[in-house]
């Protein structure tokens, strides 16, 4: 089995992390998507063997979890920040033109596999709104026509890099192996702060210090 | 007031978040101050810093710690929260981004204080980025012999695990939180017992934000008497307030507890040109709204709460006059419904028919009977279930009926919606 030659010995490294091997079970989760792409029942079969638990105790933790795919996402998934504060400042604009452009609706995929869509909770940049997350990399401050010519490139097989990210936009399988905790190497590329991470920073340093006052 | 950046001081540094840019700036000196400390001198001198939760609850850490029993025979667990996900709320993301190293001086010096050798960070798992960098942050410590066994020659060991969570909101509720990282479903579970008699693994634990572990590095470095010169008589020290939404510059602004919405506003620029402020929330969506009338009210634990809020995690959401106020607090039932992990049956229950009404509601629909119906709800999950979450989801609407009866009634009237969504956007008159 491809998986399970593929895994198994990653798969033990993992849970040799944890005192209680159950504490594993996420991070095998996120190992199983980086190589099917989604959680497969193959892939709960294995983790339940490895854990000694039973395949209904595993699905009963991937359901609960909303970035556990019970199908197959795109090589790129986009989602679109549609809570309260990224939907006001045009989230919802942006979501609805990319369904449109896409000619696909909330968690489908394009016909090609490139691209699928899902919109998603806060995911805590509210200060580079409207957001969009492709594969959980930042991508800041976007309109609707920039979304647009993101998922043009992504179908293109040219992505551009993330606001705040790695050089390279990973793939899903690729990020999925990350939070499964293999360190891909590539945590030093990027920024290290965006620009309105340094607003406030920069008009402190423009305050004039008051007489006395510690540095 | 000015602003005092503490935490965000370095982050211009475009090396930071690596050892050796950590370092260069003083970093894990205070780890080794500490490692020549008795644990229970660290725990008194953060109680007496008077360093109280910056995740939400404000509880103070001192304190937290001190409620670990020594000499009981069992594992000690330090986690650390940081499943960032409160609507509104970015400050702990981009700490991270930029400063990972300061997060893993503060687990080191919390689990030693309370005689911990297993410490997790449970990150959110939608920020990949954040992940790699704690990931590459752990490793170099490892390899630089201050992570792992005999920590810098003190004989101390201690081993760090990063967690990436899967996507539950549900998971930045503590008790939720150690379900998820025994391996199960993000549930809460009713306390007592609290985590620190029987947490992790039924063994104790401390759970604290990543901001809070993170400025005890700075505590240990500058000492009580300094981190107590800022900030107010029960809410000491500094902390990262986070503005966001229709603002000129939104931004992380690191000052003083107590400073108010209008001193910010001045600071940075205040709401976008040509609009006026409607409403906000002090620290995220599961605190109650507060309006311009609320604008100098300190932004304290204190302050915050006798105005009717909480502080919350101080993520200040600006909505100026072109946002519905039914819009926003509908999709913020969405989330809580949608976040709902479906343990107690009044906020499962509960957070669906506020969606159903709400729905309606903003459609133009309803009666005025609804709204009184949408209370009646609300005082029916208000403090129903084992965790704040159906809390969370009553503040929004509670505060907005408060405050802006007339604009829900004024949806009535007209049968559908009086605003124009596009005005409300960012790129509003650019490309739209």
């Amino acid at each position: 089995m491809l998986l399970k030659e593929a895994t198994s010995d990653q798969m033990d490294e993992i849970i040799a992390r944890y005192p209680r091997s159950r504490s594993a079970i996420m991070p095998l989760l996120h190992l199983v998507q980086s190589i099917e792409g989604f959680v497969t029942p193959q892939g709960i079969e294995l983790v339940a063997s490895k854990l000694g638990l039973s395949t209904a105790e595993v699905s009963g933790v991937a359901t609960f979890y909303t970035q556990y795919k019970r199908r197959p996402v795109g090589e790129y998934h986009v989602g679109v920040c549609t809570n309260t504060l990224c939907a006001v400042m045009g989230g919802d604009a942006i979501f609805a033109g990319l369904k449109e452009h896409l000619g696909i609706g909330n968690d489908e995929r394009t016909s090609d596999g490139k691209v699928s869509l899902e919109h998603i909770e806060c995911n805590a940049a509210c200060d580079y709104a409207p957001l969009i997350m492709v594969n959980w990399e930042f991508f800041d401050n976007q309109t609707v026509e920039s979304a647009k010519a993101l998922v043009d490139s992504l179908r293109d097989g040219e992505p551009p890099a993330p606001s705040r990210g790695p050089d390279r936009l990973p793939t899903w399988k690729e990020n999925s192996a990350v939070l499964a905790g293999l360190n891909d190497g590539h945590a030093n590329e990027g920024v290290q702060a965006g620009p309105a991470s340094l607003v406030g920073l920069e008009i402190a340093n423009r305050q004039i210090p008051e007489i006395g006052e510690q540095r | 007031m000015k602003l005092t950046p503490v935490l965000s001081a370095n982050w211009d540094q475009k090396d930071l978040f690596t050892i050796d840019g950590y370092r260069r700036n003083g970093g894990y000196s205070a780890m080794k101050k500490a490692l020549a400390m008795e644990p229970a001198a660290i725990i008194s001198l953060i109680k007496e810093s008077g360093l109280r939760g910056r995740g939400g609850a404000g509880f103070p850490t001192g304190l937290k710690w001190s409620f670990i029993p020594q000499g009981d025979g069992k594992p000690h667990y330090l986690v650390v929260n940081a499943d960032e996900s409160e609507p509104g709320t970015c400050k702990d993301m981009p700490l991270l981004l930029a400063n990972p190293h300061v997060l893993i001086e503060g687990v080191i010096i919390a689990s030693y204080a309370i005689n911990s050798n297993q410490a997790f960070i449970y990150v959110r798992g939608e920020v990949v980025h954040v992940v790699r960098r704690l990931q590459q942050a752990v490793a170099d410590a490892y390899a630089a012999g201050l992570l792992g066994k005999n920590i810098d020659g003190k004989g101390y060991d201690l081993d760090l695990v990063i967690h990436a969570g899967a996507g539950a909101y549900i998971c930045g509720e503590e008790t939720a939180l150690l379900d998820s990282l025994e391996g199960f479903r993000g549930q809460p579970r009713l306390r007592p017992p609290f985590p620190a008699i029987a947490g992790l693994y039924a063994c104790p634990t401390v759970i604290n934000n990543v901001e809070s572990i993170a400025s005890v590095p700075a505590i240990i470095n500058g000492g009580v008497a300094w981190f107590a010169s800022m900030g107010t008589e029960k809410s000491k020290g500094f902390t990262l307030y986070s503005l966001s939404g229709h603002v000129k510059q939104p931004g992380q602004y690191e000052a003083p507890l107590g400073i108010t919405l209008r001193e910010l506003l001045e600071l940075s620029g205040g709401v976008r040109e040509g609009h006026t402020l409607k409403f906000w929330t002090p620290g995220g969506s599961s605190t109650p709204l507060f309006t311009a009338e609320h604008l100098d009210v300190p932004l304290d634990y204190e302050g915050v709460a006798s105005a009717g809020s909480m502080l919350g995690t101080k993520a200040l959401q600006i909505f100026d006059e072109t946002t519905c106020i039914v819009r926003a607090v509908l999709r913020w039932s969405e989330f809580y419904q949608h976040e709902s992990c479906g343990k107690c049956t009044p906020c499962r229950e509960g957070t669906y028919w506020l969606v159903q009404i709400l729905k309606d509601l903003e459609a133009g629909k309803g009666t005025e009977e609804d709204l009184d119906k949408l209370l009646d709800l609300c005082d029916n999950i208000l403090g129903r279930a084992f965790c704040a979450l159906g809390d969370g989801a009553t503040s929004p609407i509670t505060s907005s009926i408060k405050y802006f009866r007339s604009e829900y009634i004024a949806h009535l009237t007209a049968g559908q919606c009086p605003f124009d969504p596009v005005a409300s956007t960012l790129f509003a008159g650019v490309n739209a």
